[in-house]
């Protein structure tokens, strides 16, 4: 039996919190001098690990919809997201505070020529304006659009993906497998829309 | 032509001289009293081998990186490419008995013991600056010994031009070399002049005691003006050739890591700028240093090169 309105929100509390102990773990390393002979990398790849988690598991409740015919994962679609946004904006306000020191001389000297950092920005655009219209306000307002724009969180991924495996020397199978994921989860959906236009045809 | 470069070294930086002599003392100190609470941690290494080693020449008085920095966070693919792992993982390479061939255009080619080399070749504590291609740094009191009075031992006929060095290849335990990713075993080499240059050494242990595995016991290379990869690990086979060879990271990707290797700030790798270096085991709130040209190395080996196109041959 799936629970009330009342549990909804229970659970919603405790998921909410859950997605937030990746962050307090972090900080608290952070703190206590935890996090190795490198802290300013082990803050810049933590964040950025958790916010490709969290896209991936955003892009999971959809698809995980479908295939259960259970609506209440989408109940966590705007949480899942916006959490993304969360980490990716951590892993952002690191790469510049901490490790570009807020320098523009550092700015101007590192990004232009690293195509992955581009790509990581261009990532980080595309789940911002994700974020800003993630409102039910917004919902409303853009009506048919939001749902073409909010295709855009594939977009995201696939991006996130180019950005991971551009700064990788030689070793590929950690961004292999966040690869293997959106691509099983871009699968479904593919299928999906194949099979509800094969159906519209018919008729 | 002599390249001139600055030294930036800030007087902040220096160690206090009290302070420096005081650090073999605490080395000892450090040492008995990690081996009493932390002994699996240690892995072969034998506690305080190297204790009371002369220091060489060329060894700056720079305030060295923590230990266990140095021993924690280390690229060593033939068993992850995940730092925290290879440490782990090394612990199972067993390093003793050791021998090295020596091979090509020699008089006096063979197999040595390592603790005949060693017998042969006296070992000195050298503080070196370790500046990795990705852009973050080091400085670690090494104890070895200059290459090239090992190598003259050999006696090189005139047509060794390089000299190619090969890591132990054991699948078994190096599982990293069950994939691809890198040709193995992992091959490196120098130009001759360079690997006969005073500065250039063989290694064999760091901090006053025997080297760690994950640091590439038993035996290692240091060329402390060049990227971190073209300092090998797990030395075990030394050839002479007239040819310059394809080197590991250079044949995996000839476009972002050169032969030369030489750490150069002005010349940035195709996907990142080598302009700075974050210096290990600083906080968090330290901003990266400016990498110098030839990792501050210049006076020294920078005649080596006179007349090259460093952008053309980095």
């Amino acid at each position: 039996m799936l629970p009330g309105k009342k549990g909804w929100a229970a659970i919603k509390v405790i998921v909410f919190l859950l997605s937030l102990l990746p962050f307090l773990l972090l900080t608290n390393d952070a703190f206590n001098d935890q996090l190795g002979a490198n802290p300013v990398e082990a803050l810049h790849f933590g964040f950025g690990d958790w916010a490709l988690r969290f896209l991936c598991i955003g892009l999971a409740l959809s698809p995980s919809k479908t295939i259960t015919g259970q609506n209440w994962p989408m109940r966590f679609r705007r949480m899942m997201g916006l959490y993304a946004f969360f980490y990716a904006s951590l892993h952002l306000l690191v790469f510049i505070v901490l490790d570009l020191s807020l320098s523009w001389e550092a700015f101007k000297d590192e990004v232009p020529k690293s195509p992955y950092i581009l790509m990581g920005l261009l990532t980080y655009s595309l789940l911002l304006s994700l974020a800003v219209t993630s409102t039910k306000r917004m919902q409303k307002r853009l009506g048919r659009s939001w749902i073409k724009l909010h295709k855009l969180v594939y977009v995201a991924g696939i991006t996130a993906l180019v950005h991971y495996f551009w700064l990788i020397k030689s070793d590929y199978t950690e961004p292999l497998i966040y690869a293997g994921v959106i691509a099983g989860l871009l699968a479904v959906r593919i299928v999906v829309y194949f099979r509800r236009a094969a159906k519209l045809f018919s008729l | 032509m002599l390249i001139k470069t600055k030294s930036n070294i800030l007087s902040s930086e220096i160690t206090d001289r009290a302070v420096f002599e005081s650090r073999r003392e605490f080395i000892k100190a450090a040492t008995i009293f990690s081996a009493g609470i932390m002994l699996p941690s240690l892995g072969h290494a034998e506690a305080g081998k190297y204790a009371d080693v002369p220091v060489g020449p060329y060894s700056a008085k720079l305030p060295v990186t923590d230990r266990e920095d140095v021993a924690n966070y280390t690229n060593y693919y033939e068993f992850s490419s995940n730092k925290k792992d290879s440490t782990v993982l090394a612990k199972g390479l067993k390093t003793k008995p050791w021998s090295v061939e020596v091979a090509g255009e020699v008089e006096k080619p063979g197999v040595y013991n390592l603790e005949d080399i060693l017998k042969d070749n006296p070992v000195q504590e050298r503080i070196y600056r370790f500046r990795c291609v990705e852009a973050w740094s080091m400085v670690v009191p090494w104890i070895g010994f200059p290459l090239g009075d090992m190598l003259k031992r050999f006696k090189p006929t005139s047509k060794a031009k390089f000299v190619e060095f090969t890591t132990i290849y054991n699948p078994k335990v190096m599982i990293g070399q069950r994939s691809g990713g890198l040709d193995w075993p992992y091959v490196e080499s120098l130009r001759i002049d360079e690997a006969m240059h005073p500065l250039t050494m063989m290694v064999t242990g760091m901090y006053g005691d025997e080297l760690p595995n994950q640091n590439g016991a038993p035996l290692r290379l240091i060329v402390p003006w060049k990227y971190g990869f073209k300092s090998i690990k797990a030395i075990v086979k030394i050839r002479f050739i007239e040819n310059m060879p394809e080197t590991a990271w250079h044949k995996s990707a000839p476009n972002e890591y050169g032969f030369y290797a030489n750490v150069n700030p002005e010349v940035s790798h195709p996907r990142w700028s080598q302009r700075r270096e974050r210096v290990l085991g600083s906080s968090l709130f330290t901003p990266k240093r400016d990498t110098e040209k030839f990792n501050g190395y210049g006076a020294e080996v920078a005649a080596l090169y006179s007349g090259m196109d460093l952008k053309k041959y980095f």
